[in-house]
């Protein structure tokens, strides 16, 4: 099939429109300039087996022959372990750069995949239905600078999952070159009185502003994984160390739902996930802003402690995730999987309100409040070095 | 009425009017365009069903199934998704009332169950049909009607739903989603509802409505300052006799034919009409369609289009040749609509949320494409809908389809053509301003250089942002 041109900018011609939404009583906050970016791991990975309780004889109870053993797993202290492929993140341990997050979850949780991962991406609770995710409240309540290329970029696919709903000028890249392309078609001007013509010049000068800032084909040394998230993140890296700049980058790793064989499957993407983010991670070295980066990882939910009959789990509720930055203050938080304290369905109970790592993302890495964003106040986990 | 007023009439009723079509309400004043419209509505589908909605099967439980015989299932189940979507697509462009397409489309926005929950395509079949069936009735019967439907009890779990384990979540959406609204009823009303629909049930051998007296609830009730021992029908009596629901059913129906906010007075008016007439949906039509709201010059292009809307009506205005069309449900699901399966009870949100810089950029890619397929006729310019992903309810990308299924989804792509030297042709008039006014609702943003004309023209009405606008 043919290509058109690859035309990375709309060059000098374009004339690119201020997004006038600014106004003087919402000013932004300063730390912006600290960038966010989230890796969902689509699916509900299984925490169990990523941060392995190794010591407690009920894991191998539970897990039978779906059990990490022992001596395979990568200890992070005398209680729990990391799965084995991933060695790629233990330099990073070693230099407590990465902080692990156990017993993640909410009350009431929801085990359909549908459900959950609407409320994860709107902080809500299960009973109610937003419309927008909670990083475009925390947008529309504290603006990020309108010099910004756009508020976050998502790579990779169209969900813009927390990123969407009004209040942030977001774009997506599901096809980077795709969307320069596409770009194209987005014409800039005009403005108007009738607020559905006006919803839709913004967001075609957001497309325009975006792809005229945005730049992805800066040069790097690093070396990247040869598969899909390993060139999500290489993007990533292009467009962090390039020209435009955005306050969330948001990525995505598929495959997680392990219902049936998910010894092999699990090792796989627990490999790529690794090798994807410790690549990452030497990319915004090479680029200096491995400093004024956070990342978060997400799911939907954990998967359920006891193996079902096809080798695999079955959906679950609390999980473990990880934050991994320059300025993170590595360790163990949370609480360990109390595997002889399940709930009615066999399934854990939480430690930590999902919302937690939102506000500590909010307050200690941006400096926005997170109670009007999250309804309600979520206690901070003390993950950031000043 | 003139030929502005007949374009917005029939964009708002159907799906992309045709220039012939427009010219001919023109002719009609907006009282007689208005009661024809409403006059030749139907209750059933012109388009044959596909073959396997004739037979019900109760299906096996995968648990039951070795791998093969699962795989089999699953690419049928896939293969119906797919048949169902292209079914109802086409029906929406070759049905002689498009205002039942989008009474349906609506009501299916309303009563909503989603496939992803459902499952069986069969189901999500019956329950259109029955949407269908009454969409253009009376809005009671179809309450009725709807909350007996077996994929709705699916959907609202009323099958968990017993004396004793009353499951509140059918009650609580009958009563905020479907009836009175937020704010109109309160907890108790909700866990008294429950109980009154206990034993309202299914029976999987035939997939039909079964109740099932011995999970039913008998005892004495109180909803809403009425006791009694009511049944589910009993309450959904009560509902009826509401004035909050008569309000808010018109408000949706503002929204969805008139402008984004109501005007409270005539609103008001026109939900007192709806009611008093016994909730007849073509009375609450009739008052919407003739307000001065509708006509008012404010109120032009104020609605954006739903992925359907603009994927159906750039079809229909122009003539476009398609084969089958699948693609272009996977289209719609791509740009946030996936027919049968709404992501969640609220249903889309719609407006607004239609529109961000992904869906945005897929549209204008949509448009551009289809009016370089003169060019390229046999090219794979449509393969964008092709590339795109699963996207749930059913709808797999199309590298999971059985050889078979994506064999004719590819061909479906070949298919499309945009013959646009004949379809200028038949326009009268082909000028800027004539092409103008069968396309936008409003003048252009963006200025259209002088001179422009055929495929140049098209193009530019097509990409400013006024035609996602209707």
């Amino acid at each position: 099939m043919s290509r058109r041109d690859f035309l990375k900018t709309l060059g000098a011609g374009c004339c690119v429109a201020i997004a006038p939404g600014v106004t003087l009583a919402a000013a932004s906050a300063p730390g912006y300039d600290n960038l966010l970016v989230l890796v969902e791991l689509k699916g509900g990975n299984d925490g169990l087996n990523t941060v392995v309780p190794y010591a407690d004889r009920e894991y191998y109870n539970l897990r039978l022959q779906l059990a990490i053993p022992r001596d395979q797993v990568l200890k992070l202290d005398e209680r729990v372990g990391l799965h084995p492929a991933m060695q790629a993140l233990m330099p990073l341990w070693q230099q407590r750069q990465l902080a692990v997050i156990q017993g993640v979850g909410y009350a009431q949780p929801n085990l359909s995949h549908f459900r959950s991962i609407e409320i994860w991406d709107t902080a809500s609770n299960p009973q109610e239905y937003l419309d927008q995710g909670w990083l475009a409240r925390a947008f529309a309540t504290r603006v990020p600078p309108p010099q910004f290329a756009a508020d976050g970029v998502v790579l990779g696919s169209q969900e813009l999952g927390p990123l969407a709903g009004s209040g942030a000028r977001v774009v997506s890249l599901a096809n980077p070159q795709r969307f320069f392309q596409q770009a194209k078609l987005a014409q800039p001007e005009g403005s108007s009185r009738n607020p559905a013509l006006e919803h839709i010049l913004k967001v075609e000068r957001d497309i325009v502003q975006a792809a005229a800032r945005l730049s992805l084909d800066l040069d790097l040394k690093t070396a990247f994984p040869q598969n899909g998230f390993g060139t999500a993140m290489k993007a990533a890296v292009q467009l962090i160390g390039g020209s435009g700049q955005v306050a969330v980058v948001k990525v995505s790793l598929s495959g997680f739902d392990t219902h049936s064989n998910q010894l092999p499957t699990q090792q796989r993407l627990l490999q790529e996930l690794s090798e994807g983010l410790a690549a990452f991670r030497a990319g915004l070295m090479e680029v200096g802003r491995w400093d004024r980066t956070l990342v978060l990882t997400y799911a939907e939910f954990g998967r359920r402690p006891r193996a079902n009959l096809s080798n695999g789990t079955d959906h679950g509720t609390a999980n473990v995730h990880f934050a991994l930055g320059g300025r993170v203050n590595g360790g163990l938080y949370g609480q360990p999987p109390q595997l002889a304290r399940l709930d009615g369905n066999g399934n854990l109970a939480f430690a930590v309100d999902y919302r937690s790592l939102y506000a500590t993302a909010l307050e200690r890495w941006w400096g926005v409040p997170s109670a009007d964003v999250l309804r309600g106040r979520y206690p901070v986990l003390d993950l950031l070095r000043a | 009425m003139g030929y502005e007023d007949a374009r917005h009439l029939l964009n708002r009723t159907g799906f992309g009017a045709t220039d012939a079509e427009i010219r001919q309400m023109a002719l009609l004043t907006r009282e007689q365009g208005v009661a024809s419209l409403l006059a030749n509505t139907r209750r059933t589908a012109v388009t044959p069903a596909p073959a396997w909605s004739a037979f019900y099967e109760r299906p096996p439980r995968p648990k039951d199934l070795g791998a093969d015989a699962k795989q089999e299932l699953l690419q049928k189940l896939v293969r119906q998704s797919f048949e169902l979507r292209d079914w109802w697509l086409r029906e929406m462009l070759d049905t002689p009332s498009p205002l039942t397409e989008r009474m349906t489309l609506f009501w299916h926005n309303h009563f909503v169950s989603s496939q992803q929950k459902v499952k069986l395509p069969l189901l999500m079949y019956r329950q259109n049909q029955l949407l269908r069936m009454h969409a253009l009735g009376r809005f009671g019967e179809l309450l009725h009607a709807v909350s007996r439907d077996p994929a709705m009890i699916i959907y609202l779990d009323n099958v968990s739903n017993r004396k004793g384990q009353p499951n509140e979540n059918f009650a609580r959406e009958v009563m905020e989603l479907f009836t009175l609204g937020e704010g109109n009823y309160g907890e108790q009303d909700i866990k008294e509802a429950a109980r009154a629909f206990t034993g309202w049930s299914l029976d999987r051998d035939t997939g039909e409505f079964r109740f099932r007296p011995f999970l039913h609830d008998g005892g004495s009730k109180t909803v809403l300052g009425r006791s009694g021992r009511f049944d589910g029908d009993d309450i959904l009596k009560i509902l009826l006799d509401q004035p909050a629901t008569a309000q808010f059913v018109a408000r949706k129906l503002w929204r969805e034919f008139v402008s984004p906010q109501p005007d409270s007075k005539e609103l008001a008016r026109i939900a007192n009409r709806f009611r008093a007439s016994g909730y007849e949906i073509k009375v609450a039509l009739r008052e919407l369609l003739l307000s001065p709201s509708f006509w008012a010059p404010e109120n032009r292009a104020v609605l954006i289009k739903s992925p359907v809307d603009l994927v159906v009506g750039t079809l229909r205005t122009f003539d476009v040749e398609t084969g089958g069309l699948a693609p272009f449900a996977l289209l719609t699901a791509g740009l946030g609509q996936n027919l049968f399966a709404p992501p969640n009870v609220k249903g889309w949100p719609g407006q607004e949320d239609w529109i961000n810089s992904a869906t945005l950029l897929q549209r204008k890619q949509f448009l551009d494409r289809l009016f370089r397929a003169q060019e390229m006729r046999n090219e794979s310019a449509m393969m964008i809908l092709a590339r795109a992903g699963g996207q749930g309810g059913g709808l797999k990308g199309v590298n999971k389809l059985d050889p078979e299924t994506r064999e004719r989804f590819m061909k479906a792509l070949t298919d499309i053509h945009f013959d646009a030297q004949a379809w200028l042709n038949s326009l009268p008039g082909q000028d800027a301003d004539a092409m103008r006014e069968l396309l936008l609702a409003m003048a252009p943003v963006n200025d259209i250089e002088p001179g422009l004309q055929g495929m140049d023209l098209i193009r530019a009405l097509t990409q400013d942002p006024v035609y996602q606008l209707k």
